[in-house]
């Protein structure tokens, strides 16, 4: 009896260590200010990290950022080097293929930035003949595959938005499209008041751009439910909105699905 | 055939053959059958090649003027070649690769009335700096290999041509630059080799070939070590045929020294 007793305190202590150990949460290497980026002593900040901290306290985890190369992020959660992502990847059915994902978090246009003077319209017909830079392997590199390759000279993909919007400021490009808060950021910064200015926001394709951001997770992941209920949670108590306000004057959670 | 097939050798072939057999029957390949992507990996490959071939081409043209002036060339000729080649090697190529895309090509928008010019078609694109940088590059490494060629060449055959009034240029023509490349051949195969390489490096700067290529089937299907194990059969293939092409080059040549 004593033994199994021992064997059970021995298992129940061995679930709880398992349970005590820190999420490991995968934000993208690449700074993509204002969600996720490291201040000027290497600190992850923005909004994203705030909205973490907060659900992490909600769900009373223990959260550790680990940065990871987007390009390889979802690889990486699938081999079990980082348990949850939080990068501002949004919600599609191709990635749904390969991973969970918790209900949205935030949701916001994509938006085409051109040129200054440059007098495109952000459709088809604004983008024929043009070209166009997108970050790989983003909604929004999906969304020009569709709709603007057809018409446009060529589509050119980057590693990190940050070298098409320096593209796009030495002319080498007529036109960059990425979410709409990233683009207005980068619409503030020294570069972008001297080149560049809003073409406006794309009509929206939600089979392509996404249900909205959330956290990816490994597929069957017991971490979801627990995760969805702290969302909840933080946007119910009005820290979410303390948060929001921040950062932006607008709402970034976007309708509701 | 009797004398390759030894035990060793079909032990190796059998576990290389189960091996192959094994990655096509176990693994999933079946994003080779979308057309998209047929198109983007033989247009990828050509790529590749041509990269390495016309910067290869190009930088050893360069390089035989720069080895001549280290090797015997006045001090003002040979102090900027010696630099030139100082500064290539020491600094890294993905770094030389940045600088003239990110740094030099951003510049040309500021001159006045570039974008009107004919010129800028080209300087808007990424890959004249591609083709730039990798054959900088080349110049810098091969123009020291081919300094120590130009000075193993013995001075006995120059001296002789020049006593029998052959002209300067007909002397390098004929007897210093082809004794100093046959010497260096082996090494330029070598080279050539590693200067493909080398060609990834300019998927950073939105030039297309196969390792992008591959980089962006990887990224579109989430399938991890399909396409690598392709692209690595695929870089086989070319050094294969590198090597192959050298190979018979040498043989070509006579290998009688004085």
């Amino acid at each position: 009896m004593k033994k199994i007793t021992l064997a059970l305190a021995a298992t129940l202590a061995l679930g709880t260590a398992a349970f005590a150990e820190p999420v490991k949460i995968g934000v993208a290497a690449e700074p993509y200010p204002p969600f996720t980026s490291p201040d000027a002593s290497g600190n992850w900040v923005g909004w994203e990290i705030d909205f973490m901290n907060a659900v992490c306290k909600q769900a009373a985890l223990e959260c550790v950022i680990t940065p990871t190369a987007w390009d390889g992020i979802i690889p990486a959660l699938t081999a079990g080097q980082i348990d949850v992502i939080m990068s501002s990847m949004s919600i599609t059915e191709e990635r749904m293929k390969t991973i969970d994902f918790s209900d949205k978090y935030y949701n916001t246009p994509a938006m085409v930035v051109t040129a200054k003077g440059a007098g495109l319209t952000p459709d088809p017909a604004g983008m024929t003949g043009k070209i166009i830079g997108v970050q790989v392997s983003t909604t929004h590199e999906a969304y020009t595959q569709k709709y603007f390759a057809p018409v446009a000279a060529e589509i050119k993909t980057y590693q990190t938005q940050d070298e098409a919007n320096q593209d796009l400021a030495a002319g080498r490009i007529d036109a960059i499209m990425a979410d709409s808060i990233a683009l207005a950021d980068f619409l503030k910064s020294e570069t972008g008041v001297a080149c560049c200015e809003s073409a406006g926001n794309v009509a929206d394709d939600s089979s392509i751009l996404g249900l909205g951001v959330g956290f990816g997770l490994r597929k069957g992941d017991p971490l979801l439910p627990t995760l969805n209920a702290a969302i909840a949670a933080v946007r119910a108590d009005g820290t979410y909105d303390t948060i929001t306000k921040a950062y932006f004057d607008f709402d970034v959670y976007g309708a509701a699905n | 055939m009797k004398a390759f097939l030894q035990p060793h050798r079909i032990v190796l072939l059998a576990i290389g053959l189960l091996l192959i057999g094994l990655a096509i029957g176990l693994m999933n390949w079946s994003w080779l059958e979308n057309p998209k992507y047929q198109v983007l990996i033989v247009q990828g490959i050509w790529r590749s090649i041509w990269l390495t071939v016309v910067t290869m081409i190009i930088g050893m043209a360069l390089a035989i003027p720069i080895g001549l002036a280290q090797a015997v060339g006045p001090w003002y000729l040979a102090i900027p070649a010696r630099a030139f080649c100082t500064v290539i090697r020491g600094t890294p190529l993905l770094m030389q690769i940045w600088l003239l895309y990110y740094g030099l090509g951003s510049l040309f928008p500021g001159i006045p009335g570039i974008r009107d010019s004919v010129l800028w078609p080209i300087l808007r694109q990424a890959w004249p700096y591609a083709v730039v940088a990798l054959s900088l590059s080349v110049a810098g490494y091969e123009g020291e290999v081919m300094r120590g060629a130009f000075k193993g060449v013995p001075h006995g055959q120059l001296e002789s041509a020049k006593s029998m009034g052959m002209p300067p240029f007909t002397m390098f023509r004929r007897i210093w630059l082809p004794q100093a490349i046959q010497r260096v051949l082996p090494t330029i195969g070598g080279e050539t080799v590693l200067q493909l390489k080398s060609t990834p490096l300019v998927s950073t700067i939105t030039v297309v070939e196969i390792y992008s290529v591959a980089g962006r089937i990887r990224q579109d299907t989430f399938i991890v070590y399909e396409p690598l194990l392709l692209l690595a059969a695929i870089y086989m293939c070319i050094t294969g045929l590198i090597v192959l092409a050298f190979r018979t080059y040498e043989r070509r040549l006579p290998t009688r020294t004085a």
